[in-house]
């Protein structure tokens, strides 16, 4: 039996000065992985600013910062290439981490024509099957029973993959949320859930989601261990994720993990924030920003240096600058894209229906009828 | 040739496609040891397993939700779920999730889904127990909707349903589970989706319908000729797909149509069908089409025949369509 433990303390390793918490459990990661680690966090606050600024020109439709979260997004980096992830939208370290470029990053949002997902959908809806990332959607939760499918099927098929799932505390009120949590626990799927608890759920703060005393807390209710982390503390997120990763690999089924942190700005391009929260609130952050935290904990190590990050922005903005060029170029998909993969095999219906378009769209009459 | 009911010969779909597919997964309630509470999936868990027949806590989004990212991961999963009234806290999973994979993807992740599920009418079934919820599927792109009437058709297409990629609503018509028998081959064979069949040939109506309502326009297509009306009947057997090509050389043929369904008529399948068919016939029909359909009330308890579609309503409408 699993013992289950009720949370009550944030599992950390580094505190606010970046320095090691006495007796914590230090995730055991090479030098240069925990530089990349910093850079892809560090990279995903330059690209999140960028991102913004060209919505608020006008040049796309949308947007969401994941600003604060950084370190929630590297609960990836324990796991093996051919785990399985199921994101939410406010991941983009994780699709970094994998190894998502910032051409297709960017391509993705244009929704041009060589967006992968073919400009099926709207900006931050990410897929990568090569990446075995799992398509984004915006109806929150739906993905929580998905993922523990496909844990079921790893489980079936006798791996010892696992499968990973991002949600909001928000999200902890959907009916997927219960029911993915239980078919877990039931079957002992090899699934790591990742509660990132940034506070709110676009204008509503967490106490109106539940009156728990945590999210993790509801592991109890479904026969799993839950565990709070300090989700600014990203080498105790990285911990605590290699332990779930760990335990899912050696048949003792699901975790669920709330990484406790902050969403510092709006929830996404189309709100604003200073309507339903104190401004204070976020002025209040800053020390608690996970990506100073990392800075200095590697700089203690002698592993970077303000030059070296110096460096590192010039080249994700060039790189950015770059792509951003391309991608605003690139038209949209071909107007025959419209019709495909709906089916595996185009069925009449369709084809008769794309013929119409296509003949509307070539034709200098655009009052022709099918 | 052996003689088989419709869940006999959904049950030997399901053997034949767990035996050769290894990725194949039944999951739903009741499944498992039991067999189904209309015993479809009866004998599988013992020859199959408890990890490939899967009794699942009770709740259709998780069961949708897990067989979906089953398919997406490369397994086959068939989820039953018990009746199609029971459909609903899964809509989300199925309409927004299951059905877009693909196309939402750019092709990246097909979500070969076959779910499995009771439908219809005349079981003493209330409300919760009755409904045809088909149109609500068929308007969702990206889902295939199959409706077999009779035990042949009922394996063959399953079998059809689970060799190919894509999402699959597979509705089997409860009433006529154990009444509708035939001879029905042990061994794998296909029908072909998205085909109709024309289960008796006539020259003045064609009476269009599927699952339990066939064999009611049987019965109306045999009592009209007894008053000297010769009636085409067709089997729609895909409703999408559906076979437009079948209907319109028939319409074309007789000149006049009746569409046949237990769900209700506002916004039923049967408006989609008609509404087709004047868009290739209107020159050659001697007649407006007429719908036979559930009525637009909440599917009732005691009144369920009066309810339901019946021979005597499909035969007035056969005779509006020729006194017009």
């Amino acid at each position: 039996m699993v013992a289950i433990q009720v949370p009550d303390n944030l599992r950390r390793v580094l505190d606010v000065d970046g320095k090691i918490v006495p007796g914590a459990r230090v995730p055991t990661i090479a030098e240069e992985e925990l530089v990349r680690i910093y850079e892809t966090m560090r990279s995903v606050r330059l690209v999140d600013e960028r991102m913004m600024r060209i919505q608020r020109q006008g040049k796309l439709a949308f947007y969401m910062k994941s600003t604060g979260e950084e370190a929630t997004h590297m609960s990836v980096v324990p796991l093996r290439k051919d785990d399985w992830i199921y994101p939410s939208y406010r991941e983009q370290g994780a699709w970094f981490w994998r190894g998502y470029s910032l051409e297709d990053f960017l391509n993705q949002h244009f929704g041009n024509s060589k967006d992968v997902t073919k400009g099926r959908q709207m900006p931050v809806h990410h897929s990568a099957n090569w990446l075995n990332m799992v398509s984004i959607s915006s109806p929150v939760g739906t993905q929580i029973p998905q993922a523990v499918g496909t844990a079921m099927g790893m489980k079936i098929s006798g791996t010892d993959q696992v499968a990973m799932t991002f949600f909001g505390e928000g999200t902890s009120s959907m009916g997927d949320f219960h029911v993915g949590m239980n078919f877990a626990g039931v079957t002992k799927a090899p699934v790591i859930f990742i509660i990132r608890n940034n506070g709110w759920a676009i204008s509503v703060p967490l106490e109106k989601q539940t009156a728990a005393q945590s999210f993790a807390s509801k592991a109890v209710g479904y026969g799993m261990p839950g565990v709070r982390v300090d989700g600014n503390d990203v080498l105790a997120v990285i911990q605590v994720a290699a332990e779930a990763a760990e335990r899912a690999r050696a048949g003792l089924g699901p975790t669920l993990i709330e990484a406790v942190t902050y969403r510092v700005e709006g929830h996404s391009s189309s709100d604003d924030p200073s309507v339903y929260r104190n401004p204070a609130e976020p002025a209040a952050w800053g020390p608690r920003d996970p990506l100073t935290r990392m800075s200095l904990y590697l700089k203690g190590r002698d592993l970077w240096s303000d030059d070296i990050e110096t460096t590192l922005l010039e080249k994700v903005n060039d790189e950015f600058s770059h792509y951003l060029k391309l991608a605003e170029d690139l038209g949209a998909p071909d107007i025959e894209t419209l019709f495909e993969d709906v089916f595996d095999e185009m069925p009449w219906h369709l084809q008769e229906q794309r013929k119409y378009l296509l003949a509307q769209a070539r034709t200098k009459n655009p009052h022709i009828h099918n | 040739m052996p003689t088989m009911n419709i869940i006999q010969a959904v049950n030997s779909a399901l053997r034949i496609q767990m035996a050769r597919e290894p990725k194949a997964v039944i999951l739903g309630e009741d499944v498992g040891k039991f067999g189904g509470v209309f015993r479809a999936t009866s004998g599988l868990y013992d020859e199959f397993g408890e990890d490939r027949v899967i009794d699942t806590p009770l709740a259709e989004a998780g069961i949708i939700g897990t067989a979906i990212g089953m398919a997406v991961y490369g397994m086959r999963p068939i989820p039953e779920i018990q009746f199609s009234d029971f459909i609903f806290p899964a809509f989300d999973q199925i309409v927004n999730e299951m059905a877009k994979f693909r196309y939402r993807s750019g092709g990246q992740y097909p979500c070969p889904v076959v779910i499995r599920t009771p439908v219809g009418g005349g079981i003493r079934g209330g409300h919760y127990h009755s409904q045809s919820p088909e149109a609500l599927f068929i308007h969702t792109p990206g889902l295939k909707v199959v409706l077999p009437s009779n035990p042949y058709d009922a394996k063959g297409l399953l079998l059809s349903c689970l060799q190919q990629d894509d999402p699959v609503l597979f509705m089997e018509p409860k009433k006529i589970y154990r009444a509708s028998r035939g001879e029905v081959p042990d061994e794998a064979y296909t029908v072909e989706l998205g085909k109709a069949k024309i289960v008796r040939e006539g020259e003045q109506v064609t009476l269009i319908g599927y699952g339990a309502m066939v064999s009611i326009m049987e019965e109306a297509a045999i009592k009209a000729e007894e008053i000297g009306i010769s009636c085409e009947v067709i089997d729609l057997r895909t409703l999408l797909p559906f076979d437009l090509e079948t209907l319109v050389e028939s319409v074309n043929k007789t000149g006049r149509a009746v569409v046949v369904h237990e769900a209700p008529k506002t916004c039923g399948f049967g408006a989609e069908l008609a509404s087709s068919l004047y868009e290739r016939c209107l020159g050659v029909l001697e007649a407006p089409i007429e719908r036979v359909a559930g009525f637009d009330t909440p599917f009732p308890y005691s009144l369920e025949h009066e309810y339901m579609p019946n021979a005597d309503r499909v035969i007035g409408a056969i005779r509006k369509t020729l006194e017009w």
